[in-house]
C-alpha cells in the first residue's frame, strides 16, 4: 500500500467557498431516537420501492417495509421498530412525492403481536468463506445504494454485466461539495471498517486494484486510512486528489486516479473497467456482511451559519430535517434557505419536514448573508462557463438554445453528458441559472425517449397480436 | 453590350423552353380539393386535429384518411364547409377548450419559497415541486401560456388562465403542464371545479384557502349520486362531462368557493 499524489488534471472545474471547517472536526454522535421517522420508498436511483406495511401495523428494526421492485431498485427497511401510523405521499428531498411510511417509534407492540427481535436482522456472514453470489444477495437484501448522493443501488453496481471486468475499484473519498464532511469523519473514525468493505468488495469483484481517491484538504483522513490500510495485500494505492470542484464525480475521479475517460451516457464507468463506490458505502457493506447490520442509518452534516451547533449526526434514514437541526440546538437566527445536500449540488427544500434518505449527506441552514439574491442577465459571450466545464462543454450555447426552447440544439451540444455539477452557474458573471437550463433540455430529452420507447413497444406490441390473430 | 443582351435573352429563350418541356412531361397532378379544404381550414397550424398541420390534415382529409370534424379550432362551422367540397358526412363534434383547474391565487394558495429561477412551470416543478404549498396547483409560470398558438392563456396573480373566445381546444397546454391540471371541456359546460387537489380536507386547508374537500356538497346539491354528475378522486370532485351539471346554484352552496360557473368567459380581457 502507498500514498500517491495524482498526476492527473481534469479541465475545468472550480473552487467554491469550502467552509468545511464549520463542522470537519466535530466527532460523528449518534442522534436518540426520534418520536417520529418518515421512511420514503423512492431514496434510491430508480424505480421507487413497493410498500408492503399498511397502516395499523406494528414492524420490528430491519424488517423489510418495501420491496425491491424492478432491476434498478433497492428494498427499504424500517430504520427502527414502531407502529405504522399512515402511508401516504411525502415531498422528498429533491422535490417530488413519493410513498412514505410515517413511524411511531414510541409505541410498541402489544401482546400476541409478532415482531422480529432486536440482534442482528440478518445472520452475519463469514465474508471469507462465502461465494460471491452470497455477498452480492447479502448486499442487496441489506438494502444499500450509493450514498454519495446519486444513490445507485450497489449491487447491481457489483454485479458487472458478462463479458466486463472490473480492473480497478475505486473508493470515492474525495467529498468536494462544499460545507459536507460526513464521509470525512467516515474516513477518520471508521477507516478500518472502509478497509473491511473493501476487501469484501474485492472478493465481489474478483481480483482488481483498489484506488482510495482522497482531496488534500483532508490529511487527517489520509492519515487513518493510510494506518488501517497499512498491511493489506494486493495493489492498494490511496490517491491524494488536489482540491477542486468537482473532484468526486465518478468520471473526474476514475480520470484523476486511473486516467481513464467514460465515454458519452449511457456508458457506465464499468465500460472502461472501473467501480466507483464511496466510502460510507464501504462501512454500509462491511456492516450488512459482518455485522448482518442492513443499511439503516447514515451519517449526516448538520451545518451552515445559521445553526447553532454544526454536527455530523448518525441518524436513522427518515429522520426529519426538524428533528437533526433541534439536536444541534437548534438555529442561531432564522435561515434564508435550507439547502438538502451541498452547496453545488443540493436541492433548496421548502421546509424542515422533510426527512433524510441513505443518500442525504448534509443539510445545510444558511443566514440572508449567505444567500445572494440575484437576477438572471442575458448571456454577455465571456466564456467563463466554458472554462469551468469539467465535461468540456459549451454551457452557454446549451442555455441559450434551452431559452429559446430550441431542446434539439441542445442535443446536438452534448447536453446529455451533463453531469449538473454546477460549476457553470457558479462562475456565470451574469447570474443566470445555467445548470437548470442543462437539467430542463436533459428533462425533455429523457422524458422523449421514455415517450419513443413507449410508442415503440405498442407498436410491437400490436404487430405481435396482429400475428396471433392471423 | 449588345454581346450582353443576346446571351441573356438566349439564356432566357432556352431556360423558357426547358420548363415548357418539363411542366408539360413533369408535372405532379395535385387533387384540385386539397387546395379547397386548405382555405376553409383555420390555417393556424396547431396541431390539434393530430397532424403535423392544417396542409398535412388537408391532404389526409382528401385521400379519405383523417376523419372529418377533427379540427378542433374550427369546429362545426368548417367541418360542415369540408363535407360540402368532398361530399362527405361531418362527424359530430363539441367544440372543446382547456380549463385550468386550479383557482389557488397567490393571495388564496400560500406559497412555501422564493423561486427566482427560469420562468417556467416545467422547470420551477423540478425544484422540490415548485414553490407553491400545493403540489397539484398551477405554478403560474405560464408553460402553457407560451405553447399557446392563440395566445389564448394568459397569467394573473400567479395563475394562468384561458380565454374561451380564444382557446381553439388544440390541448397544447395540457401535455405541456407539468402538473398536468390543464382539460379540455366542453366548451359549453358551464359549472366547473376549478381545483386538482385529491388529498384529505384538512391536508388541502393548510395550503390552499379555495381547495376542494371532498366534501360531496355539490353532489348532493344536484341531485345525489344517482344523477350522477359528478365523480370523485380521492377527496376531489370532478364534474361529469358527458353529464354536466346544470344548476348554477350549487356554485355558491361549495363551502371550498372552489366550484365556477364559466370562468373561461370572464377572464377575458
Amino acid at each position: 500500500m502507498k500514498v500517491v499524489k495524482s498526476a492527473f488534471k481534469f479541465k475545468g472545474g472550480v473552487h467554491p467557498d469550502y467552509n468545511k471547517g464549520l463542522a470537519n472536526n466535530k466527532l460523528i454522535e449518534a442522534l436518540p431516537m426520534p418520536s417520529e421517522l418518515v421512511i420514503s420508498m423512492s431514496q434510491h436511483l430508480g424505480a421507487p420501492a413497493k410498500c408492503i406495511v399498511k397502516p395499523g401495523d406494528y414492524v420490528s428494526r430491519g424488517q423489510i417495509i418495501g420491496e425491491r421492485n424492478g432491476f434498478i431498485s433497492v428494498c427499504v427497511r424500517a430504520s427502527a421498530s414502531g407502529l405504522v401510523k399512515a402511508v401516504e405521499k411525502r415531498l422528498g428531498p429533491a422535490g417530488g412525492k413519493a410513498d412514505a411510511v410515517i413511524l411511531d417509534t414510541t409505541a410498541s407492540a402489544p401482546e400476541g403481536v409478532e415482531m422480529l427481535g432486536d440482534g442482528p436482522v440478518l445472520k452475519p456472514l463469514d465474508w471469507e468463506n462465502s461465494s460471491r453470489e452470497e455477498l452480492i444477495a447479502r448486499v442487496e437484501e441489506a438494502g444499500i445504494c450509493g450514498m454519495g448522493g446519486a444513490g445507485f443501488p450497489t449491487s447491481v453496481k457489483l454485479n458487472p454485466p458478462p463479458g466486463k471486468r472490473c480492473e480497478y475499484l475505486i473508493i470515492n473519498g474525495a467529498e468536494c461539495e462544499p460545507y459536507l464532511c460526513a464521509d470525512h469523519r467516515v474516513m477518520v473514525e471508521k477507516a478500518s471498517r472502509i478497509r473491511l468493505g473493501v476487501e469484501i468488495m474485492r472478493k465481489i469483484l474478483g481480483e482488481c486494484a483498489v484506488r482510495i481517491a482522497v482531496e488534500s484538504n483532508k490529511p487527517d483522513a489520509i492519515q487513518a486510512l493510510s494506518e488501517a490500510f497499512a498491511d493489506i495485500s494486493g495493489n492498494v494505492e490511496i490517491v491524494v486528489l488536489s482540491v477542486l470542484y468537482p473532484q468526486g464525480s465518478e468520471k473526474h475521479q476514475i480520470f484523476a486516479t486511473v486516467k481513464r475517460i467514460v465515454p458519452e451516457p449511457p456508458a457506465l464507468p464499468i465500460d472502461v473497467g472501473c467501480v466507483v463506490e464511496n466510502v460510507s458505502t464501504a462501512v454500509a457493506i462491511a456492516d450488512a456482511v459482518e455485522k448482518g447490520e442492513p443499511l439503516l442509518e447514515r451519517v449526516t452534516t448538520v451545518s451552515g451559519d445559521a445553526i447553532s451547533e454544526p454536527k455530523n449526526i448518525l441518524a436513522p434514514c427518515g429522520t426529519k430535517y426538524s428533528d437533526l437541526v433541534q439536536f444541534c440546538s437548534g438555529t442561531k437566527e432564522t435561515p434564508a434557505k435550507v439547502i438538502s445536500g451541498g452547496t453545488m449540488m443540493g436541492f433548496a427544500v421548502p421546509s424542515l419536514e422533510i426527512a433524510t434518505t441513505k443518500t442525504t449527506s448534509g443539510i445545510l441552514l444558511l443566514s440572508s448573508r449567505r444567500v445572494f439574491q440575484y437576477t438572471s442577465g442575458p448571456c454577455i459571450n465571456c466564456g467563463r462557463c466554458v472554462r469551468a466545464c469539467p465535461m468540456c462543454l459549451n454551457p452557454a450555447d446549451i442555455s441559450k438554445a434551452v431559452e429559446a426552447n430550441d431542446i434539439s440544439d441542445a442535443e446536438r451540444a452534448h447536453v446529455m453528458t451533463c453531469i449538473e455539477c454546477g460549476a457553470c452557474s457558479f462562475s456565470c458573471p451574469a447570474y443566470r441559472t445555467i445548470t437548470q437550463f442543462c437539467r430542463r433540455a436533459k428533462n425533455s430529452i429523457r422524458a422523449r425517449i421514455a415517450a419513443e420507447k413507449a410508442k415503440a413497444a405498442a407498436a410491437q406490441n400490436a404487430a405481435e397480436k396482429k400475428e396471433i390473430q392471423k | 453590350m449588345i454581346t450582353a443582351i443576346v446571351c441573356i435573352a438566349g439564356i432566357g429563350l432556352v431556360a423558357s423552353f426547358v420548363l415548357a418541356v418539363a411542366d408539360k412531361y413533369l408535372s405532379v397532378q395535385e387533387d384540385p380539393r386539397i387546395g379547397l379544404v386548405l382555405s376553409e381550414l383555420p390555417g393556424a397550424n396547431c396541431g390539434g386535429c393530430g397532424f403535423a398541420g392544417c396542409d398535412a390534415y388537408a391532404r389526409a382529409l382528401v385521400e379519405g384518411t383523417a376523419p372529418n370534424g377533427a379540427c378542433p379550432a374550427g369546429g362545426e362551422a368548417v367541418a360542415a364547409k369540408i363535407a360540402g367540397i368532398l361530399g362527405v358526412e361531418a362527424s359530430a363534434t363539441e367544440k372543446r377548450v382547456a380549463l385550468v383547474k386550479c383557482c389557488g391565487t397567490r393571495s388564496e394558495a400560500i406559497r412555501v419559497g422564493d423561486y427566482n429561477g427560469i420562468c417556467d412551470c416545467n422547470v420551477a416543478a423540478m425544484t422540490a415541486g415548485g414553490d407553491k404549498g400545493c403540489v397539484y396547483g398551477c405554478l403560474g409560470y405560464g408553460a402553457c401560456a407560451n405553447v399557446c398558438p392563440k395566445g389564448a392563456i394568459s397569467i394573473y396573480d400567479g395563475l394562468a388562465k384561458v380565454d374561451k373566445r380564444l382557446c381553439i381546444g388544440c390541448g397544447k397546454c395540457v401535455s405541456v403542464c407539468p402538473k398536468k391540471l390543464i382539460e379540455l371541456v366542453p366548451s359549453s359546460a358551464t359549472i366547473h371545479v376549478l381545483c386538482n387537489n385529491p388529498d384529505k380536507g384538512p391536508s388541502v386547508r393548510k395550503v390552499c384557502g379555495v381547495g376542494c374537500m371532498g366534501c360531496h356538497l355539490c353532489e348532493k346539491n344536484s341531485g345525489g349520486k344517482e344523477a350522477g354528475h359528478f365523480t370523485f378522486q380521492g377527496f376531489l370532485a370532478k364534474v361529469n362531462y358527458s353529464n354536466p351539471p346544470t344548476d348554477e346554484q350549487i356554485v355558491a352552496k361549495c363551502p371550498a368557493k372552489c366550484m365556477s360557473v364559466d370562468p373561461l368567459l370572464e377572464s377575458g380581457h
